[in-house]
């Protein structure tokens, strides 16, 4: 099998970003390296690995093993060269008998007071000190040490005090200080690399040791949000992830891109035999450039979870239990009803959901379906729950719904203005990606409801928190763009030569009425002006400015307005076209941009071109040999509403469940019960299979080809790893059931569907699996003008010519709270879990989130007589449902907040149908609700556990 | 095929959102916007099921949703 890993060699210290270059000599070989890199990365990079303890190119140089020690002719002394700078002219010499006799003496330090159990040691064959002993030459050890840190009794059998026990709270990894050599890279890891600040070294000299949060604490209980930067940092067995200690080291890896949020890590899966021992972040991932979170890297064993359903099933009716069968069967059975239903409804009778969890590849293949097979537009994605706002608005703007910047370009931000989005849990690589510029002195604005992580943590705070009353965005950006035209600090040669200038002047009169300043809109959005006054002035003069949005901002009725008006904020202060500035819409999912990009839309097919246009129809009738419906289709609120309506009778479902992810979910219940013909393909038997008819079993993302697109349109390859348990890729699940419809579709592998797209598609011309193999990833466009693909959008000028300014009038939510429903309803998610938990539920994550909880204001709560940890029952005009309450005063009075990743819990039994005006995009983020003390379960949540309970009989086979 | 009313009154709240977006545009601009707008985004479903609202006098509409529909497309009969 091919080994995608490029060499993934430890250089000791980070690449120095000076365009200076300095030649120097080592080893009388000479090397030109960017002034300011170490001696020891000059001479790694020379081919000269310089040997090292404490130094890890993750993290900066600190210099304490005096391992590394070299010799500079002229100058005195043995330095460290992890902690020198190169200089123009030196001759250094790595390999001396003085050098020799050194590193031996600090290696014989080191060993004797190391447990000698190399053999058993999870770590043996991939330990640095292992390593090193061997390279210095240590053959014995001359003294036996009297006091130790590694044996559990001293010489006399007494308890050694400075015996510590292993640490095993993590789920993940465990910590062994026995095997500490307090190298601290894990501790500048912490700091460095993730920013939590969560690990310190206690004591000092012999008696200092490494020790998660206080003194009292563990892993488990301290700040560590598990991400294990410090696992891979650390050259020991100290911190060894329990899958290595289970299964033993691996021996090949494959790189493969995480299949969670949006960021798009790359890792390398590091396997034995097909086993997967365990999920390394790779540093050549030009999205994580070698970090992780605690999702991507450890919380893959959903994918080999009991749970997990690998025989297709089917049945009648919805209360029957399932019925195990043959591939061939079910697809013979679900291709036999969609027909009869299109014969006696009609064409339009049947749609598609594709998954923003799947394949670029397979999202393709399932509008193709729908589009080429059933003819008609009848696509939609769970994009529209969340980003279908952000394709609008900067549609219209900028001219194209593209995120404009790539990740890297945080580093080069000066203001980062937060809106609706908390990285911290949503995004958490790019969160500590933008802490690591924080804390280089890069100013911060965050607009939210709730004090989030992202307001404040480990050296850093927000200059400004707008905490708005949630439903009030456009006010409150609106009022930032206010400050900026009326106080003149929009960047006037900007708009001139890159925006129509007429539009301007038209929505400079419209946005300077005095009713949009922050005065006047204080008591809606219970925003002290002064706040906002002063996070627009920072915003426009503060340098490189970034803004970065999340579901905060679409997930509204006015959502689309909001995207329209952070576009207007960034045309107007000319925070567009380079590094550090940019509009950026933070994904949810791994592949909600792909899964856009491939035409999941209703109105578009793939590249977002609309369905109206009769030459972009032509292309597709040309390679699919179909007539392309020139109506749009359905989306999603509409096939349901249109299935109660008794129009709407067939649906393929392909990885997700829009019963636990999309509002109202009575409503989302009564629409998929009117259909006749609900085929799910998932993992697992989720909440929409409670109502389907057919499920086909999926694969995971361990276990197909293909491509995931992240948040920066970076197209990054999906590797199989491992076979798919169940038989079969999920696109070869599409293309089987499209072929039983009578498609006659022949893909054997998914880089010809990528072919396919690219003929088809003018921003993807350019894209091949060739082409990524050698490049590592693509963002599009990429295609003759921009042959290498492109990182920074709109640099000359927009996408659509001009960039266009646009009114953006505020209209109040219809939610709106009174008597009954006082309080305002968020929702949100948490740094452990992810979107409906499907995965993350099956997996250890529970540690850290075993239940949703409902958060409100301390105030709140005593009115209502809440006490901390009580069952509530939260209702809005929707439905009711119960969990526990937490009092808090992240969120203010008046306001509430709860996550979704839990079925019990069904927050969406309480959520509305109320929706983005533009895109329908449902409004999650508002809604009106009351809560009151509770004893236990609603009657829709036990009514609906039975009904589910019913609904998952799997029939015992003859 | 039967009218549902509950969609229907759905259809009234989007098509009156979609409005109230366009409301601060010149008004010409205005009008020619919503009328694409749900040209390009609302399936011919739910066009008939806004023309049946209109025909009956288009009760619970704004006025620029009544003048745009003119320039809707309607679809064909079902
Ligand atoms: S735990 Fe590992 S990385 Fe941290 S100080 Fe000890 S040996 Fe070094
Ligand atoms: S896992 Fe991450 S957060 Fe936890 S201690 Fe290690 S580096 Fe810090
Ligand atoms: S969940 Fe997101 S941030 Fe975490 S590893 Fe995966 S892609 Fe990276
Ligand atoms: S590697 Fe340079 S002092 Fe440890």
């Amino acid at each position: 099998m091919k080994d995608f890993v490029l060499p993934d060699r430890d250089f000791g210290t980070p690449a120095a970003k000076s365009k200076q270059m300095v030649t120097l000599n080592i080893d009388g070989f000479d090397v030109t390296v960017p002034e300011g890199t170490s001696i020891m990365r000059a001479a790694a990079e020379a081919g000269i690995p310089v040997p090292k303890l404490c130094a890890t190119d993750s993290v900066d140089a600190f210099g304490s093993c005096r391992l590394c020690l070299v010799e500079i002719e002229g100058r005195n002394g043995t330095p460290a060269s992890c902690t020198t700078p190169v200089a123009p002219g030196i001759k250094v010499h790595t390999q001396t008998s003085k050098l020799k006799q050194l590193r031996r003496g600090v290696m014989e330090l080191y060993i004797s007071d190391h447990p000698l159990d190399c053999l058993t040691c999870a770590a043996n064959g991939d330990c640095e000190l292992q390593d090193m002993a061997g390279a210095v030459g240590l053959r014995d050890v001359r003294y036996e040490a009297v006091e130790t840190h590694f044996r559990a009794k001293d010489t006399s059998g007494g308890a050694n005090p400075q015996w510590l026990p292993k640490d095993d709270s993590n789920p993940y990894f465990s910590y062994d200080p026995s095997k500490c050599i307090v190298c601290s890279r894990c501790v500048r890891a912490c700091e460095e690399v993730q920013g939590t600040f969560a690990l310190t070294i206690q004591g000092r000299g012999w008696d200092s040791r490494v020790h998660a949060g206080a003194r009292a604490d563990s892993f488990l209980t301290s700040d560590c949000v598990s991400c294990g930067a410090c696992v891979q940092a650390c050259p020991t067995a100290t911190l060894t992830e329990k899958s290595v200690i289970d299964i033993g080291t691996p021996d090949r890896a494959i790189v493969t891109t995480c299949a969670y949020c949006g960021v798009g890590c790359q890792f390398k899966a590091e396997m034995r035999g097909d086993e997967l021992v365990r999920m390394v972040p790779y540093k050549h991932g030009k999205a994580n450039r070698g970090h992780s979170c605690v999702k991507g890297r450890f919380a893959y064993g959903y994918a080999s979870h009991q749970d997990r359903i690998l025989n297709p099933m089917i049945r009648d009716t919805i209360d029957e239990p399932w019925r195990e069968v043959s591939w061939a069967e079910a697809m013979e059975f679900a291709a036999n009803r969609m027909k009869a239903i299109q014969q006696k409804y009609g064409r339009q009778s049947v749609g598609v959901i594709t998954s923003s969890r799947c394949t670029n590849e397979e999202s393709y293949l399932v509008q193709k379906l729908t589009r080429a097979v059933f003819l008609n537009n009848n696509t939609d994605t769970c994009a529209r729950v969340c980003h279908s706002p952000t394709g609008y608005g900067l549609g219209q703007t900028f001219g194209t719904s593209a995120g404009t910047q790539d990740f890297d370009s945080v580093e080069d931000c000066d203001v980062a203005l937060i809106i609706g989005s908390n990285p911290h849990s949503g995004h958490p690589v790019f969160a500590s990606r933008l802490k690591k510029r924080l804390r280089q002195g890069a100013k911060l604005i965050v607009v939210d409801p709730r004090r989030t992580e992202m307001v404040e943590g480990a050296h850093y705070k927000a200059a400004h928190h707008l905490a708005l009353r949630p439903g009030t965005n456009v006010a409150i950006v609106s009022a930032l763009a206010h400050v900026i035209v009326t106080e003149k600090l929009y960047d006037e040669a900007f708009i001139r030569s890159r925006c129509d200038w007429a539009e301007f002047e038209d929505y400079a009169e419209f946005i300077s009425d005095p009713k949009h300043s922050p005065e006047a809109v204080e008591l809606l959005t219970g925003v002290p002006a002064e706040e906002v006054r002063g996070a627009a002035r920072l915003y426009a003069t503060g340098g490189n400015a970034a803004i970065y949005y999340g579901l905060g901002v679409t997930e509204h009725s006015q959502g689309s307005t909001t995207v329209i008006g952070i576009a207007n904020l960034a045309m107007l202060t000319g925070n567009i076209g380079r590094p550090g500035v940019g509009v950026n819409p933070l994904r949810g999912q791994n592949n909600v941009q792909g899964s856009c990009d491939m035409g999941s839309f209703p109105h578009e097919l793939p590249g977002y071109r609309h369905v109206k246009g009769a030459e972009v129809r032509a292309i597709y009738e040309k390679a699919w040999g179909v007539e392309i419906d020139p109506e749009p289709g359905l989306r999603i609120p509409n096939m349901l509403d249109a299935a109660v309506e008794g129009s709407f009778k067939g649906l393929y479902c392909q990885g997700e469940d829009i019963l636990q992810s999309d509002p109202d979910t009575r409503h989302v219940a009564a629409g998929l019960a009117a259909m006749e013909c609900v085929i799910v393909h998932d993992l697992f038997l989720n909440e929409t299979a409670n109502y389907a008819h057919v499920f086909f079993p999926g694969s995971s993302f361990l276990e197909k080809d293909g491509t995931f697109t992240n948040a920066e349109r970076r197209i990054n390859m999906v590797r199989k790893v491992m076979a798919p348990k169940q038989g079969y890729a999920d696109w070869e699940v599409t293309q089987m059931f499209a072929n039983a419809m009578g498609a006659g579709w022949t893909y054997t592998h998914p880089s010809q569907i990528m072919a396919e797209i690219a003929l088809t598609t003018p921003s993807f011309a350019g894209v091949t699996y060739d082409r990524i193999e050698e490049m590592g990833s693509i963002q599009w466009p990429c295609n003759d003008q921009a042959p290498e693909g492109t990182p920074l959008m709109h640099i000359d000028g927009f996408v659509r010519g001009k960039g266009k300014f646009i009114r953006t009038e505020y209209v109040a939510t219809d939610e709106k709270t009174g008597p009954r429903f006082p309080l305002l309803l968020t929702t949100g998610r948490i740094l452990s879990q992810y979107n409906v938990g499907a995965q993350t539920r099956r997996t250890q994550n529970t540690v850290w989130h075993d239940q949703d909880v409902l958060e409100i204001h301390p105030h709140d709560a005593e009115t209502r007589g809440i006490r901390d940890g009580d069952f509530v029952r939260l209702a809005s005009r929707a439905g009711e449902t119960t969990l526990r309450a937490e009092i808090t005063d992240r969120v203010s009075p008046g306001v509430v907040y709860t996550t979704f990743h839990h079925p019990v819990t069904q927050a969406n039994v309480v959520t509305t149908d109320f929706s983005d005006w533009a895109t329908n995009c449902p409004e999650y983020k508002v809604t009106a609700v009351q809560v009151s003390p509770s004893n236990g379960p609603s009657e829709w949540q036990e009514s609906y556990e039975a009904q589910a309970s019913l609904s998952r009989r799997i029939a015992a086979a003859e | 095929m039967s009218h549902d009313s509950n969609w229907q009154t759905k259809l009234i709240t989007m098509a009156n959102q979609i409005a109230r977006f366009m409301e601060s545009k010149p008004h010409a601009e205005g009008v020619a916007g919503l009328a694409s707008h749900i040209n390009d985004f609302w399936e011919p479903r739910m066009r008939r099921q806004l023309f049946d609202i209109l025909d009956q006098g288009g009760t619970g509409l704004r006025p620029l949703v009544i003048e745009a529909a003119p320039q809707i497309r309607r679809p064909a009969t079902a």
